[in-house]
């Protein structure tokens, strides 16, 4: 039985209000918590075969060229060495998410510098990484195109927009702000490399794999081998962080499966942490102009946001940067720009919050130049400029708590104490600074299917191939069940991440909790209503509470009222709240920064995110995702940076000694403030995305309070201490 | 990672002969292993020196320390008797690295660590250190890592430990033991060379030489500072270090030891500076002529010309805070 809704009306319910067990929102521990930290989780290069191979990608050492052959015999001779290839199937890149089909495909065209062209398999890793290193590459190579502004940019209709006339807006602005900011590319760097294990049995191919979408991933497989998505079989019980880089099926796992059919056994294919970094989606760098035309009391008359980023050809993913530029703020005069540059770079695909996490962040310094420039707060300008409507569609907001993030972050962190005067604030070789920043993010909801089965002894099964990536999937579908079914969460049992269980949506763009809890809850429902059948009652008069079913005055255990198992599939789907109202996540950033007057170096002091994201289905894993994201963005704004090399574009700096993350040093004692809101358009749970929040427009706290600090405006990301140091 | 012989030393006359024939020291392996996995080093044979008696820290009839090759640098950083009379020394090596590295790493190993220059790092790439001749890939490309001084048309590339910053400017000198058994001393400032033409030699070490102890002369006064500036908190080498050891008697610099670290092949120590400035009285003035004659034959590549500006700063807030109200 399936228990099937298209959410095409809003959900006033609020169900989860009103079950009995308690368990929604509560900071449950994850129930693969233990698991996790004892090493006993096996992530997908941890499940290895019996007899398994080793294969090690080769790359590409040319931006650009023709790989014409591979000299096998370069290295069949070495020790324990079993087959080198290169094909027409390899992939290029990874497939983008959701793509559903093999991205670009042959080892024989090389688009980038560290391009996987060949693999070579050995009986252990370390024979094939070395044959990999002696392998023979016969290449041709042509003149590559590395830099995005001599290559040019196409603006594609499509991703233009306009509304009024922001040129006249600017010219009677009494404040008007130009001004171009450049971020650089990011990458991921997810602590478990990308991996993938395939296996065949017959025409069956099973694939133990790092992958977020194994929906997509399956028929992207699938296609890439040109066999029936039926014959394909993905595993991803758990997943070592992917935050975008484990979107689609990638090099790896096509390889893998090509050698495993080739050698009729087992073979692994682990990237090396170099390999990641090079070979892994990069966010595109960008450089954005944003124009901001105000009025004598600071009221937005107009915004212009232009973006240039850059991809690898044939690749329909391009950063979108502006995704947040059309309701962020009112203003009746508007102009979208987005501009993509073809270039001879590993390939731009999703990165922690692809669009907003840089987009809002420009935004959010070019608001800071507002404010400096007017004399008004800087929370005061947000406030006064956030739009009853969204003012490019005309429609109405689902809910809107930017306010209420802004006067509780406000508030909370003390913004009073601010000088408005940069550079007033000095402790010893210390400037000291507070900056803020709105935070927004758009909401989604996506396609899903859970299946739910009630066991004759009352306890509840979860399946979908839904993928858990850190993020806490187990935890909150183990709560929703068990709430709905009036369970312990010990008596509720969930599986994820294998294509054998109905399709989930796959975890990104943060949809992952809302599309599959509300699936799971669609079937939790359904059962509710067929226990309610067994007794006569009501769904609504049921109160099902630890394995016990009140109704009527009558109590009876769950399990006495159940002798064979309720199977149902629970399946959403995203329908007219989708495009009827604008749906939306927010929440503000405050950072206060020291910045050493001698050096440059910037050190964060303090930082607040207040976020708002619907019903917070568990607090605990919720407020990592927030700390994570903030995380992220003190990385953007001081340390992180894929470094390409000017003359053929190959990143540099190819590991965590040269990448810089934030270090636990960096990262001071950071505070999260949950908003509790309830969002009938967005889905029954009245849920919305978290995963993704905490990182959009976080790095502009940080470099609008080095502004506060210093007066100096680094518009070059990340704001290293030579940029800094320049103006002070 | 290509296939080698191993051999496990058992006293450090075995090891420095079984390396004379051509072997690799092997102790912590923090680099080492990083830098085989790569095949930028690919040794046919390794001696595995961790069973030698080189743990130890004792003291030496001058008032020194004379401290095993083998102590680890978590070990040196914890040690009572270091951290009393030389508290530059576990400033410096807490600067460095990370806890878990801290505890493998070995002092002569950091010694001899190689340099963090990407292009070393990537067997793709044209570089005269690991492949003489084939060029250097750091010019003209991202050298923000790289040297500001002491560099060659062959290499840019920079020293990147902390310890030997703070080790040269306490005047360390190292024990070594050659293949045939014989001992030497070498300053440490000795120990290294400047890239020139043959960049790929780093050391002024014999074939199968073995650094068996630094050794530190008795404690000078004055105050000691070690100030690391690098593009995070922790967990990242030095765009610019200064190691300094500066006493000052009524008024006048009477003590100064100094020593840079992230700004050349090797860490660096112009004894010219030390000199200018004793005698003299502290003043923002003096640090400016300080600076200059640490830069006057400072050049830049491009990603790192901030270095010239970013030593001119540090060496005078580390003057300033050594000096700062002491007057006894």
């Amino acid at each position: 039985m399936t228990a099937h809704l298209k959410m095409d009306k809003p959900d006033t319910r609020n169900r989860l209000d009103h079950t009995a067990q308690g368990l929604i929102g509560a900071g449950m521990d994850r129930p693969d918590g233990k698991a996790k930290v004892t090493g006993t989780a096996a992530y997908a290069f941890e499940d290895q075969p019996e007899g398994m191979a080793h294969g090690v990608l080769v790359r590409a050492n040319v931006a650009k060229g023709r790989l014409n052959d591979i000299d096998r015999d370069s290295v069949l001779r070495l020790p324990g060495v079993l087959a080198a290839m290169c094909g027409p199937r390899f992939l290029r890149n990874p497939a983008q998410g959701g793509a559903n089909e093999a991205p670009v495909q042959g080892s024989e065209g090389i688009a980038y510098l560290g391009q996987p062209v060949a693999l070579v398999v050995a009986e252990t890793f370390e024979q094939a990484r070395h044959a990999a290193h002696m392998l023979t590459l016969q290449i041709d190579a042509q003149e590559g195109q590395t830099d995005p502004d001599i290559a040019g940019y196409e603006s594609p209709d499509a991703k233009q927009a306009q509304q009024g006339d922001l040129d006249r807006a600017m010219k009677d602005a009494a404040t008007a702000i130009d001004v171009t900011y450049t971020t650089p590319s990011h990458n991921s760097a997810a602590m478990e490399p990308h991996a993938a294990i395939a296996e065949w049995d017959q025409d069956m191919l099973t694939l133990r794999g790092s992958y977020q979408m194994l929906k997509y991933n399956r028929n992207e497989l699938a296609d890439a081998l040109g066999i029936d998505p039926k014959c394909v079989r993905i595993l991803a019980p758990y997943v070592g962080g992917g935050f975008g880089s484990k979107l689609g099926i990638a090099p790896e796992a096509v390889a893998a499966a090509l050698a495993a059919h080739e050698l009729n056994r087992p073979v692994g294919v682990a990237l090396t942490r170099q390999q990641v970094f090079e070979g892994t989606m990069r966010r595109s760098e960008s450089r954005q102009r944003v124009r901001l035309a105000a009025d004598a009391s600071g009221k937005l008359q107009g915004i212009g946001h232009d973006a240039y980023i850059s991809n690898l050809t044939d690749e329909v993913f391009s950063e979108p940067v502006t995704q947040a530029t059309p309701f962020i703020y009112a203003g009746e005069n508007r102009v979208i720009g987005h501009h993509i540059a073809r270039v001879n770079r590993t390939c731009a695909g999703s990165v922690r919050a692809p669009g907003e996490s840089i987009g809002v962040t420009v935004l959010e310094n070019a608001m800071d130049e507002l404010a400096h420039q007017t004399g008004i707060d800087p929370v005061e300008l947000r406030l006064m400029n956030i739009p009853d409507k969204n003012p490019t569609s005309g429609l109405p907001f689902s809910s809107h708590t930017l306010a209420e993030a802004l006067t509780t972050g406000r508030d909370r962190f003390g913004w009073d104490q601010r000088n408005p005067q940069p550079g007033s604030t000095r402790k010893g070789d210390w400037l000291i600074g507070m900056g803020m920043a709105s935070a927004v993010r758009v909401n989604i909801l996506s396609e899903a299917r859970v299946r739910v089965t009630l066991m004759p002894d009352g306890t509840a099964r979860v399946q979908t191939d839904m993928t858990d990536i850190g993020t806490g999937t187990y935890a909150i579908l183990t709560q929703i069940c068990a709430e709905m079914l009036g369970l312990p969460e010990t008596d509720v049992s969930v599986s994820l991440g294998d294509t054998d269980h109905p399709p989930g949506p796959g975890s990104g763009g943060s949809w992952g909790a809302s599309s599959v809890g509300t699936a799971a809850f669609l079937a939790c429902e359904k059962i509710r209503r067929e226990l309610a059948k067994k007794v006569d009652a009501d769904e609504a008069d049921l109160t099902l509470k630890d394995g016990m079913v009140s109704y009527a005055n009558r109590q009876v255990r769950l399990a006495d009222m159940i002798d064979e198992e309720i199977e149902i599939e629970g399946h959403v789907e995203p329908g007219d709240t989708s495009d009827d109202v604008t749906q939306s996540t927010y929440g503000a950033h405050f950072a206060e920064v020291a910045v050493n007057a001698v050096t440059g170096e910037t050190r964060v002091q303090r930082m607040l995110g207040v976020f708002a994201a619907g019903r917070i289905l568990n607090h605990k894993t919720a407020r990592s995702q927030c700390l994570g994201g903030m995380t992220f963005g003190l990385g953007m704004a001081l340390t992180e940076e894929l470094m390409h090399d000017p003359r053929d574009g190959h990143i540099v700096n190819r590991d965590l000694a040269e990448y810089h993350l934030p270090v636990n040093l960096d990262v001071p004692q950071l505070d999260v403030v949950l908003l509790d809101e309830r969002d009938a358009y967005a889905n029954p749970l009245q849920s919305k995305g978290i995963g993704e929040l905490g990182i959009c427009g976080a790095a502009a706290a940080i470099t609008n309070a080095i502004f506060n600090a210093t007066g100096v405006r680094v518009r070059d990301y990340p704001a290293t201490l030579d940029k800094v140091l320049a103006g002070l | 990672m290509r296939p080698f012989d191993y051999t496990r030393a058992q006293d450090s006359a075995e090891a420095a002969r079984i390396a004379g024939q051509g072997a690799t020291f092997i102790a912590g392996g923090t680099n080492l292993l990083d830098l085989m996995k790569l095949e930028v080093m690919t040794p046919d044979h390794l001696v595995d020196i961790t069973h030698l008696d080189l743990n130890e820290i004792t003291q030496t009839e001058a008032g020194g320390l004379r401290i095993g090759a083998l102590v680890t640098n978590s070990d040196l950083a914890a040690d009572m008797a270091v951290r009393r009379g030389w508290p530059l020394l576990p400033k410096a090596l807490l600067s460095g690295a990370t806890g878990q590295l801290r505890n493998k790493a070995t002092t002569g190993g950091n010694l001899l660590q190689r340099t963090r220059c990407y292009y070393f790092y990537d067997p793709d790439m044209p570089c005269n250190k690991r492949e003489p001749g084939s060029g250097c890939a750091a010019m003209g490309g991202m050298n923000r890592l790289h040297a500001i001084l002491g560099a060659s048309d062959a290499c840019i590339a920079t020293h990147p430990s902390d310890m030997a910053v703070a080790l040269r400017a306490l005047g360390a000198h190292v024990d070594l033991m050659a293949e045939d058994g014989s001992t030497r001393t070498l300053p440490l400032g000795d120990l290294y060379r400047l890239p020139g033409d043959t960049p790929e030699v780093e050391t002024n070490l014999k074939p199968g030489e073995l650094i068996t102890h630094v050794v530190l002369p008795a404690p000078v006064h004055g105050r000691q500072i070690y100030r690391k500036v690098r593009d995070r908190a922790s967990y990242a080498f030095a765009l610019v270090s200064v190691a300094a050891v500066i006493d000052v008697e009524s008024g006048v610099i009477s003590q100064a030891k100094l020593a840079f670290g992230g700004i050349a092949p090797m860490p660096w120590r112009m004894t010219e500076i030390e000199d200018f400035l004793i005698g003299k009285a502290p003043s923002e003035d003096l640090w400016e002529e300080a600076a200059d004659l640490l830069l006057s034959d400072a050049r830049g590549q491009g990603s790192n010309d901030f270095k010239i500006p970013l030593a001119r700063r540090t060496l005078a807030a580390v003057l300033n805070e050594a000096t700062r109200g002491d007057d006894q």
